[in-house]
């Protein structure tokens, strides 16, 4: 407990909480708000802000336009194509945004192909990618998925005889939907809208590939990167975002507590099925999704196999050389993923599952302050953890080390575990919870202490549950840019990330980008479907807080 | 709008290549308290929902006051249904959860006002308008249901389990209740239940289901006393199933001899169609039957059975005893009586029965 609670200190709320006390004090000693009430002063700042919250909720919005309907559609009918359907729902996840905004460029942006095609017929070109529009587009099309998945398990989770009853007493059709269906999947879905939320305006990657910089996050990365670590402002703009993040978190946490209650005793079963025209409407609806959510994939790949593509609607050369760069000249990129990753899920499995075991299974004081603490990475941007670190691991040797952490790899690996440790936590804890207490005392009646228990019993029940949230911790470590590009020490010490983010600066590096892209997306469909595999029809349930 | 008179012809329903409902025939009565009584998977349940409209039988047709409803939608058949969760709506108030179907009919404000008030103290619930469902114990949601479903005077009740949720005390507290309100409204309702306690005490009618087919019906009474096979007699309290064969048939009787040696004369049962000299037949006797005799006393072969104690249990009012005889274990439930010493383990027995209390069966089932 006590070794927990002093990494979980050292490595989350420490830095977190020096990052707030940096902007509310001036100097380090004395408290005051004149740096916040400089951020409201200041055009740029504010203007930051609003495009932040704007180009969130339309980010929320136009997500929910797409998968409203698709989650009633899955939840509730039976018809050919639905495994398909239900795949191209989750391609968006295994893209990360930003090399999907490299991707959309080639295709949507100003010398595009579809411009370019545009401009040969109609003599127009429409500025898909341009600024706010561009990263609204590309976080769109990358979050819908967890509007989706949130919905469609609400929907699921509605006991059928609740409808039945309605029906019973008169009641059916859209009337049916709106009394009744509506109000109980709601809170599921707000769930999911806000969690789309905390990711979009945390999006570090998308905004910078795009080179759209009046957001909150990329302000915070450029203040720190170009004018210093000592530069207030940048401090401030990561305490906006948490607190931005963290009343998103604290409003979908209550939403998805109350969502709890309309999952009482039997699922609801699929109700219909689809045939005729209302078939051929829905196929129609899954071809565009599908293609407009491959288009990312399809560009990525090609550019992966190209040499040269630039103002042509297809690449003119293709090579493999791309592979050959990072895979065999400099293979460092993949190799380092693959060791901080699996590291950092790994740590995250033996922390996740033994901060559940002590919520669970013990009456260890400070129980709330544990799970507050372990849940509070949802709600910290990776920017601003990462900016905590820097602050806080700098220009000291750390113990048994030998240099200062930062300028470590293995900052990395606890970087990544600490963004992704509520993950496990949550999988843990679930998986703990269906193991009933008294299967453990019924081992220790027959005589195995509490290590033997814990190794014959209760590893082997929650064993899929803790693999599973380190899958989860895995997939999403692979792609994750804003605390990677500011915390790697040395570019041989880079991970795939931050090899596409340098790749993609110069136009001749490009194609290595892709195939790094193509590497990361491979990565995390494998983790991706092994996830499926365990978690089976709940798979939407591990993206949900 | 109170009618509500059932009748199920020929009816049947497949899940895959299973029939759940197997041919089934019944005529349910208005003002009746009538019982689907059967084991789990029994498709008691699937009946009550094909008369609530939720699942479309393959087979047969149902009637509803001389009408075929097959194709009438749940929402317009006017049938009110208690489901076993209850199927309360966690996001309406109490009163909005009773005023719900009243909504849907556009029954003026006023009325449904004073409606879901009378509703509401009908089931004893005054003054929970405002509250949510999660905020009631389970058995006020009950009455919830009951009241929601009260309110729009249905033409038939049909009850799913309804007791099954609640604890033994709550459960014989609302069976009475329960039974009290509809013979009070003369409302036709059709119960659902596995337990043939709940079955005997409420209902008028009772079908016994096994396997998708109605095994027998009637009054609890004639279910209980004169069970049809040795299912109904094993699902409907307890019985011990002798085997015998018939000696003689005669104009108004019939004599039979137990395994064992012990010769009985019965009354021509109304159950077995056809009987002749030889047959291999059941006996059912109710443990409450057996009179345990003391071997001291010198009896005929022919008027008991011989056998051991195998255990006893005293239970205040009665004992009762296992009996080891004809290689089965046979149950006995005996009055105990003050000063009367009890048998033990290992006591050597005899037993015997009236023939009034013997139920014929015919060939033995398969169970």
């Amino acid at each position: 407990m006590a070794v927990l609670l002093a990494i979980l200190t050292a490595f989350i709320l420490y830095p977190v909480l020096s990052v707030l006390w940096i902007s509310l004090s001036d100097d380090g000693s004395n408290p005051t708000l004149v740096h916040f009430a400089n951020f409201f002063r200041r055009p740029l700042f504010r203007e930051a802000l609003w495009n932040t919250l704007w180009s969130g909720a339309l980010v929320v919005l136009f997500s929910a336009v797409l998968a409203l309907p698709l989650a009633y559609v899955l939840a509730r009918y039976e018809f050919r194509g639905k495994l398909l359907l239900q795949t191209a729902a989750t391609l968006p996840l295994v893209i990360p945004p930003f090399v999907g905004a490299v991707a959309l460029q080639l295709i949507l942006g100003r010398s595009g192909m579809v411009n370019l095609l545009l401009m040969d017929w109609f003599e127009i070109s429409i500025p898909f990618m341009e600024g706010l529009a561009g990263v609204v587009l590309v976080q769109t099309l990358h979050f819908f998925p967890f509007i989706l998945l949130n919905t469609v398990v609400s929907l699921a989770n509605i006991d059928s005889s609740l409808e039945e009853a309605a029906k019973n007493l008169g009641c059916h059709g859209f009337r049916l939907f709106r009394r009744v269906t509506l109000p109980l999947m709601l809170p599921g879905f707000i769930a999911g809208s806000l969690l789309t939320f905390i990711r979009a305006i945390d999006d570090l990657g998308t905004p910078l590939m795009l080179n759209y910089k009046n957001l909150l996050a990329p302000q915070a990365y450029l203040r720190i990167t170009t004018i210093g670590m000592d530069d207030v402002d940048g401090y401030v703009v990561c305490v906006v975002l948490v607190v931005l993040s963290l009343a998103a978190l604290l409003a979908a946490r209550k939403y998805l507590s109350l969502a709890e209650y309309a999952s009482l005793q039997r699922a609801a079963p699929v109700t219909g099925t689809l045939h005729g025209s209302t078939l051929a409407i829905v196929w129609l609806v899954i071809a565009l999704i599908l293609a407009v959510s491959l288009l990312p994939h399809i560009g990525i790949a090609l550019l992966s196999f190209s040499k040269i593509w630039s103002f042509t609607l297809l690449p003119t050369t293709y090579t493999l050389g791309n592979y050959e760069e990072i895979l065999f000249r400099v293979p460092h990129f993949v190799i380092n993923t693959l060791v901080y990753t699996l590291l950092a899920a790994a740590l995250d499995i033996v922390l996740g599952a033994t901060i559940a075991f002590l919520l669970l299974r013990t009456r260890v004081p400070g129980k709330n302050l544990l799970d507050a603490v372990a849940t509070l990475p949802l709600a910290i941007p990776g920017v601003v953890l990462a900016v905590g670190y820097l602050r806080v691991f700098h220009g000291w040797d750390f113990p048994g080390l030998g240099a200062p952490l930062t300028s470590s790899w293995l900052i990395l690996v606890v970087a990544y575990s600490m963004r992704r440790l509520p993950y496990t936590v949550r999988a843990s804890y679930a998986a703990l919870q269906q193991v009933h207490v008294s299967l453990e005392e019924s081992a220790q009646n027959l005589g195995a202490n509490r290590l033997r228990t814990f190794i014959r019993i209760t590893l082997p029940m929650i064993g899929s549950g803790l693999v599973a949230g380190g899958l989860i911790a895995f997939i999403t470590s692979c792609v994750e840019l804003a605390s990677t590009i500011m915390l790697v020490p040395r570019i041989e010490l880079g991970p795939i990330a931050y090899g596409i983010y340098l790749y993609m600066q110069s136009p001749l590096g490009r194609g290595a980008g892709a195939a790094l892209g193509v590497v990361a997306i491979l990565l995390v469909s494998l983790g991706t479907y092994l996830t499926h595999r365990i978690f089976g029809a709940r798979a939407g349930s591990a993206f949900r807080v | 709008m109170q009618a509500g008179e059932i009748e199920l012809e020929k009816i049947g329903k497949r899940y895959g290549e299973q029939w759940v409902v197997r041919n089934i025939d019944l005529h349910i009565q208005r003002g009746e308290f009538f019982t689907f009584l059967g084991p789990s998977g029994c498709g008691k349940t699937t009946l009550l929902r094909m008369i609530a409209g939720f699942v479309e039988p393959d087979a047969g047709l149902v009637r509803l006051d001389g009408q075929v409803v097959n194709q009438v939608p749940p929402w317009r058949r006017d049938i009110g249904m208690v489901f076993q969760s209850y199927a309360l709506w966690p996001h309406l108030t109490v009163f909005e959860n009773v005023a719900f179907g009243l909504r849907e009919r556009k029954v003026a404000r006023a009325e449904i006002n004073q409606r879901v008030t009378d509703a509401l103290k009908q089931v004893e619930l005054q003054g929970t308008d405002a509250r949510r469902p999660s905020q009631l114990s389970g058995g006020q949601q009950q009455r919830v249901a009951l009241a929601r479903t009260l309110v729009i005077q249905p033409r038939v009740l049909l009850l799913d389990e309804p007791l099954s949720n609640l604890d033994a005390r709550l459960r014989i507290e609302m069976r009475l209740e329960l039974l009290k309100l509809q013979r009070d409204l003369g409302l036709t309702t059709i119960y659902v239940t596995h337990d043939q306690e709940e079955a005997l005490a409420m209902s008028t009618q009772i079908a016994v289901i096994d396997r998708g087919r109605v095994i027998q019906q009637g009054k609890p009474r004639e279910i209980y006393e004169t069970p049809a096979d040795d299912f109904v007699a094993a699902f409907i309290g307890q019985s011990n199933l002798l085997p015998a064969r018939i000696d003689r048939v005669l104009s108004e009787s019939v004599v039979v001899t137990v395994e064992g040696g012990m010769e009985l004369t019965l009354g021509l049962p109304m159950t077995v169609k056809t009987i002749a000299t030889g047959d291999a037949v059941m006996l059912s006797v109710r443990p409450e039957a057996i009179e345990l005799i003391d071997t001291s006393v010198q009896s005929d072969r022919k008027s008991r059975i011989e056998g051991t104690i195998a255990a006893s249990a005293y239970q205040g009012a009665f004992v009762e005893y296992e009996i080891a005889a004809l290689g089965k274990s046979l149950k006995a439930r005996v009055a105990s009586q003050r000063g009367k010493p009890l048998f033990e383990r290992g006591d050597e027995i005899a037993f015997s029965f009236a023939a009034a209390d013997v139920t014929l069966i015919a060939a033995q089932q398969k169970s």
